[in-house]
């Protein structure tokens, strides 16, 4: 590394540690919880670290506790897997030009596009002064780093409890709640939430052993069949505001 | 650990990582040039809310609710983790208010 580079570095690195405190302070603990709840599941500690390390997607890492915990298949996890983040192909596409210059670093960064990691890309501007791959890898590095000591640190408090833990593993269903009530306040329609409901009451029906594929394909055809009435109403909710 | 599940649990991470990593790189591989079909951008957006209906369906759908106590453990705590999400949008409170709530609901029902 050159004089030149690592200068850069230096003057990259505060200004990323600055930007990504807020991360750092979600993270932490949500890693913490996550490890926590893979513990209490039953796992050992050292999957927690591992899953952080080459997953880094939380809400995605909290589905699989419940999802190997019943033993799922491993192409129901995959399709879940993809499911939970599709989201992140929009994200991708807004990074397109940024990422454009990235190099080397491309590969990692596209990586390490969370949530928050994309949160902070998109709204924090790196100064002239400053080299923007090295600012947008030095925060994806950093954001990667916090969530696998939280998921680190989790883990062995997890094991190292002893306590009567038995209803612990509630905190998944808790979670799953959790994240629905932040779709019902971002998702305001009522459609997505019938349809979904609808195609669980079927697949219960149906074949309870093949419950989560039965009910995904199904509310998937839903909304495809909604999609007119849906697009329509968007459209006209729009064009009121 | 028997191997078997050794295999199973490092499959698992494989098999997410992987899936992970494509999701987020597709748009680079595939739409640097053209855009996403409209039917993929309205999936994408709509989504998320399906896939939590089914997960917290699924967590309740072993219960029995015709015997004692009737699911009403799960229920109740479930119900008030909604509540306090509701109310203070806080995901840990949240989430250890309902697993503590559960956790003395099971033992005292």
């Amino acid at each position: 590394m050159s004089v030149y580079e690592r200068d850069e570095w230096r003057r990259v690195l505060p200004l990323a540690v600055r930007t990504s405190i807020p991360v750092l302070l979600g993270y932490v603990p949500l890693g913490i919880a996550f490890g926590l709840t893979l513990v209490a599941a039953g796992f050992p500690w050292w999957l927690s670290p591992i899953m952080g390390i080459f997953i880094f997607a939380g809400a995605a890492q909290f589905m699989a506790i419940g999802l190997m915990q019943q033993g799922t298949g491993i192409f129901e996890i995959a399709l879940f897997t993809l499911l939970m983040n599709a989201r992140h192909i929009v994200y991708g596409l807004s990074m397109l030009v940024p990422f454009s210059k990235s190099g080397s670093w491309k590969p990692y960064l596209i990586f390490g596009l969370t949530d928050e990691t994309y949160g902070l890309l998109t709204t924090v501007r790196p100064p002239q002064n400053v080299d923007e791959t090295k600012f947008y890898a030095a925060t994806t590095a950093l954001n990667h780093l916090y969530w696998v000591v939280g998921c680190t640190l989790g883990a062995f408090v997890g094991s190292a409890l002893t306590l009567d833990t038995t209803g612990l593993d509630f905190a998944l269903t808790a979670l799953f709640i959790v994240l629905l009530v932040e779709q019902i306040r971002s998702v305001r329609r009522f459609e997505p939430y019938v349809a979904a409901l609808v195609a669980c009451g079927v697949a219960l029906l149906v074949s309870p052993q093949n419950f989560l594929l039965i009910a995904l394909a199904l509310a998937i055809g839903f909304l495809a069949l909604l999609r007119p009435r849906i697009e329509k109403k968007e459209a006209e909710s729009r064009g009121a505001v | 650990m028997t191997n078997l599940r050794l295999t199973y649990l490092l499959l698992v991470v494989l098999v997410m990582s992987l899936t992970t990593y494509f999701t987020r790189a597709m748009p680079f591989i595939f739409f640097s040039k053209r855009k996403p079909p409209a039917f993929l951008n309205y999936l994408q957006r709509l989504m998320p809310p399906v896939v939590m209906v089914v997960l917290v369906f699924a967590s309740y759908k072993d219960i029995d609710f015709l015997a004692a106590p009737y699911g009403l453990p799960a229920l109740t705590a479930g119900a008030t983790t909604a509540a306090l999400h509701f109310w203070k949008r806080n995901t840990l409170l949240s989430i250890a208010g309902g697993t503590a709530l559960y956790m003395v609901l099971i033992r005292v029902m």
